[in-house]
């Protein structure tokens, strides 16, 4: 049995500051689904997943990519501290200019052909994953007058469940177009949108070759008492 | 304090779909079924930028994870799909029927992410209604409906509707 997020934590999907919610939220309560063997088990995506140099978004053509090399590390982990080992981590992200290679982005800003902004890795044994990438910039979406989404990476991470799979969003530190974000304001408590939020990591800068940032993944803990005997009631 | 979940957005398709995404069982396998859909929003138009992803137990009813002891599992089954939408809002994934497991009627478990959708909606399939299945019987007679794969030819049809007339049944988990 998987421990509920605390109350603030995600987003209501019916946010109306963010207009594409408004045909697309539930208009139903949703019913509560007792977590049993199909929810507390989950697919365990490993290596063949891979290819090479997946990790380095970098390391993708002929030549490099434009922009601001870094590196972006962090654990994956679970609301109890207990690292989740071994599991798939994939990101995707616009290029130094804001532009995905997507047909869909026709923003004026041009497509890097040495940079497809797609990436995946696997954690290790403590948690813990590691991206060389390039910094995104931010880019304009048509959801306001002058809207700017922040500079984010998109992260997709599964945990151990299909309770604990999480899609989210990473940001970039004192970003000034957080205050104006219906996405990145969408979650209501403002300590669990700073978990949004990568911290500058000196230490895991590369001289003469790379800055770099950390983020944790926190996915929802396990309760401490046994679920087994939950499920043989059944 | 656990991470907040964001949306996909309208890019999602650079970096989630795989391409043997939909196959759960690669095509050819003997008794293999296609589930076709469509995801819809609140004004009946199709969502072109989703994805879905399925899990599910194989068809003797085991899990492919630590957390199932029942028993070994079939080979060429990944128990996991995940299909984008297609222009005209339409995924499909093939897999093989799940089987029943303890005190619930075979079901797959469904995550649909979107543009739009600032966390993932869960819902479930089921090939048949079954009136002793504990989930089904704490949903509204008049939404189970939404729950229930219409048969086709080679399978089944379950579309999403994320809102409004005949909204798919959420879950919360
Ligand atoms: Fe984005």
């Amino acid at each position: 049995m998987y421990l509920r997020d605390a109350p603030g934590t995600h987003p209501p999907l019916d946010s109306p500051a963010y207009k594409s919610t408004a045909l697309r939220h539930p208009s139903q309560r949703p019913v509560l689904l007792p977590q049993k063997l199909t929810e507390i088990t989950g697919p365990l995506l490993g290596e063949g997943r891979l290819g090479p140099n997946d990790n380095d978004l970098t390391a993708h053509h002929a030549g490099e990519p434009q922009g601001q090399r870094i590196i972006v590390h962090g654990r994956l982990l679970d609301d109890n501290g207990i690292p989740v080992s071994n599991s798939l981590v994939e990101i995707w992200q616009a290029n130094a200019g804001g532009r995905y290679k997507h047909v869909r982005d026709r923003w004026p800003s041009p497509v890097d052909p040495y940079f497809d902004g797609v990436g995946r890795t696997l954690t290790d044994a403590e948690g813990r994953y590691t991206f060389t990438t390039i910094k995104p910039g931010a880019y304009p979406w048509q959801n306001h007058d002058n809207a700017w989404r922040p500079a984010h990476i998109h992260f997709s991470v599964f945990g151990r469940s299909f309770t604990q799979r999480l899609v989210t969003q990473m940001y970039f530190p004192d970003d000034p177009l957080f205050g104006q974000d219906p996405i990145f304001n969408s979650v209501p408590d403002p300590a669990a949108r700073a978990r949004m939020i990568s911290s500058f990591d000196m230490s895991r800068t590369v001289a003469n070759w790379a800055l770099a940032y950390s983020f944790d993944i926190v996915l929802r803990g396990r309760d401490a008492t046994p679920f087994e005997e939950e499920v043989d009631d059944e | 304090m656990t991470t907040p979940s964001q949306t996909v957005g309208p890019f999602l398709s650079i970096g989630l779909p795989w391409p043997d995404g939909p196959t759960v069982v690669p095509e050819g396998t003997p008794g293999a079924i296609r589930i076709v859909g469509t995801v819809y929003d609140g004004a009946g138009q199709p969502v072109p930028d989703a994805l879905i992803e399925t899990w599910q137990a194989d068809p003797d009813g085991h899990f492919d994870h630590p957390d199932d002891p029942s028993g070994p599992l079939r080979k060429d089954f990944r128990a996991f799909g995940r299909c984008p939408t297609e222009p005209d809002g339409s995924y499909w994934i093939l897999t093989l029927p799940p089987g029943a497991i303890p005190g619930q009627a075979p079901h797959i478990d469904v995550s649909v992410f979107a543009r739009g959708l600032l966390n993932r909606v869960v819902t479930r399939i089921y090939l048949a209604d079954d009136p002793a299945d504990p989930v089904l019987a704490s949903v509204d007679p008049a939404r189970r409906h939404t729950l229930i794969a219409q048969p086709t030819e080679d399978g089944y049809r379950f579309d999403i509707r994320l809102q409004g007339e005949n909204e798919t049944v959420f879950f919360d988990l």
